[in-house]
């Protein structure tokens, strides 16, 4: 046995391993080198898997058994397309935010939680890969709970006493929803007598239209929006992100919700199965509302925020109603658009909390704690920080859908996906949300490029290097993903071509 | 009635705990009714995994029925899930009462609105 065979299973437990690490070596900066490589190697491994997958043939997937217990007894991690394409995605976002937070988190972290920080981000990222990479209802839930908890702790150490508040109130929801997943695990457990997602899906077929079966789909649905802050059920999102550290934003925004999104997709299509979900149930119509509620009112919140980190917040949620949108439509170009913009949009993100964690640091006077960005303390800044401030005006390019950029991809299929399905009016509704993104990113545009910085501010400070660069190499893969969609589009469009209607 | 007994009592203490989470404001008993929440999840799972006259699962002769020991795994899982929920939500209610001095919810979000405020008196001050 070389260690090949054993990649799926050394995915989880590179970066679970890196954290007790860390609160062992008891040292911020031993502790950060530590989970960072951890993360990079969980990044290696997640490449190795991209490989092995793309030498299998369509719809193929590998099978690992823990512990070579057979399923369905044992628990079985599986990695298909969309599986490997989200674990490319999370340990990617983890390798560059890692890299990147050491300047951020020295200003914005007491010195002396900074190992226990890395190790939370350690779990958390751990957590993240579990819940993708797993094939065992259970486990999901064990994993969702790893990253949450952990989760919660990194959002408790932002510097603003709001943070904890914030912590608090994601606690209660996030446990809320999490307990109504296992409810809902634990219906299908009765009904099936199983946790291996294959097999329940093979013996869920008879059983479909009975009352614990659609109890367990309503509640999986409800418990898994809460965690993907589906509108009305984002209440716990904005201060999160607001009063997080800048990282743990960046980290968070371009993962959590997206790695949510992943287990909705996987118990729709590949365990309850479409015709239950999408023919029998009036869910498609509720998803559709909901995500074109989520479009507009958090697009349209979004512009009349005075904190930057909180527009964006906003602009996540407007940003997942595209995702959901896509899933409401049942189609493999619905479903591809859905996991690409998944995909992109998490890129786009993650590149704008990572360049706001550096203007933060720009504006911070030196010896005190960084300041909230709001707009006023922004005017003029794109004088003194032209590459931070570039930076997020070309993701947020992407985030309105501008030809080019990674944003206008998923669009399109969303576009495409809408005309497929005999709703034109749609196509209108996608562009005047776009509309409202032009709103919000302009105001930054306008605050940081069009003012005048106040007077004594005029030096030049950039964000640290250490910073800047894996930024930008997010701002890069934005363009790079509008522009040759091989990777993102080809295996997005792969994995729905092998969900969607599979019985067919 | 009878037979339902364990199906009535989860579903009661479910909602008794989602009621208790969602209608307080105090911090300390939400996490009581978030706790109660999640202990009807694990008779949930556990009342079913119950045979009447069943044992333990232990491959011998004179035990012929057992119990799936499945579902008291999993819920030991989800004890020890619920545990550390229990102690992060605690230690976040005591910073915050270190911070705020108060752990009602309403009276948070008052001292959060007067910062708010505040920050933007001071931002019009020094514009």
């Amino acid at each position: 046995m070389s260690l090949a065979t054993h990649l799926p299973a050394l995915q989880v437990v590179l970066p679970l391993v890196s954290a007790p690490l860390a609160v062992l070596l008891r040292h911020g900066g031993v502790a950060f080198a530590v989970v960072t490589a951890g993360a990079w190697a969980a990044f290696a491994t997640a490449i190795g898997l991209w490989l092995e997958v793309g030498q299998l043939e369509h719809g193929a997937f590998i099978s690992y058994h823990i512990g070579n217990w057979a399923p369905p007894w044992g628990i079985e991690y599986r990695v298909d397309r969309l599986t490997s394409l989200v674990l490319l995605l999370v340990s990617g976002m983890a390798a560059l935010v890692l890299t990147a937070s050491r300047a951020s988190v020295e200003r914005e972290i007491p010195r002396e939680s900074h190992y226990l920080f890395y190790a939370m981000f350690g779990l958390c990222l751990a957590g993240l890969l579990g819940i993708t990479i797993t094939a065992d209802a259970f486990n999901v839930f064990v994993f969702l709970e790893i990253s949450s908890l952990s989760s919660y702790v990194l959002i408790a150490l932002g510097r603003d006493r709001r943070a904890l508040a914030a912590a608090y109130r994601y606690l209660i929801m996030g446990s809320i929803g999490a307990t109504f997943i296992v409810i809902g695990i634990g219906f299908l457990y009765l009904m099936t007598g199983t946790l291996n997602m294959a097999d329940m899906a093979a013996r869920i077929g008879a059983i479909e239209s009975s009352r614990p079966v659609l109890a367990a789909l309503a509640f999986l649905t409800v418990g898994i929006s809460l965690k993907l802050a589906l509108f009305p059920l984002h209440q716990w999102l904005p201060n999160a992100y607001t009063y997080a550290p800048s990282v743990v934003t960046a980290f968070l925004a371009a993962t959590a919700t997206k790695v949510s999104v992943y287990v909705l997709i996987r118990f729709y299509f590949s365990v309850f199965g479409e015709s239950l979900v999408f023919d029998k149930l009036p869910l498609p119509q509720i998803m559709l509302w909901l995500s074109l509620f989520a479009m507009f009112a958090a697009s349209f919140t979004a512009i009349f925020q005075d904190n930057l980190k909180r527009l964006f917040a906003y602009s996540s949620v407007g940003q997942m109603g595209y995702i959901t949108l896509g899933l409401s439509f049942d189609s493999v170009n619905g479903l591809a658009a859905s996991i690409v913009h998944l995909f992109n949009h998490g890129i786009a993100k993650g590149a704008v909390f990572l360049l706001i964690g550096g203007l933060v640091l720009g504006i911070a006077k030196p010896g005190s704690a960084p300041p909230t960005p709001s707009f006023d303390r922004l005017a003029g800044l794109a004088k003194r920080m032209p590459l931070t401030c570039l930076g997020i005006v070309i993701a947020g390019l992407s985030l309105i859908g501008v030809p080019g950029t990674a944003g206008f991809i998923s669009k399109w299929y969303l576009i495409l996906a809408a005309l497929e399905s005999g709703q034109p009016w749609l196509v209108g509704a996608v562009l005047l949300s776009s509309l409202l993104a032009i709103a919000y990113v302009w105001r930054f545009v306008e605050v940081a490029y069009l003012r005048s910085p106040a007077p004594g501010h005029e030096a030049r400070m950039e964000a640290p290097l250490s910073l800047l660069i894996p930024a930008w190499l997010l701002v890069a893969g934005t363009i790079w993903f509008g522009l040759d969609t091989s990777l993102s589009l080809g295996s997005a469009l792969e994995a729905a071509g092998a969900l969607v209607r599979s019985g067919r | 009635m009878i037979e339902h007994f364990s199906y009535i009592v989860t579903v009661f203490l479910m909602i008794a705990g989602l009621y208790i989470v969602i209608a307080r404001g105090n911090l300390i008993k939400k996490l009581v009714g978030l706790s109660v929440f999640q202990t009807s999840v694990y008779l949930l799972y556990l009342a079913p995994g119950k045979l009447l006259g069943g044992t333990a699962p232990i491959l011998a002769p004179e035990y012929g029925v057992y119990s799936n020991p499945l579902p008291h795994v999993l819920i030991l899982t989800a004890i020890v899930v619920g545990v550390a929920t229990l102690a992060l939500g605690l230690a976040l209610a005591v910073r915050i009462r270190e911070v705020y001095g108060t752990i009602e919810e309403d009276e948070i979000l008052a001292l959060d609105h007067r910062i708010e405020e505040a920050e933007e008196q001071g931002e019009e001050h020094r514009a």
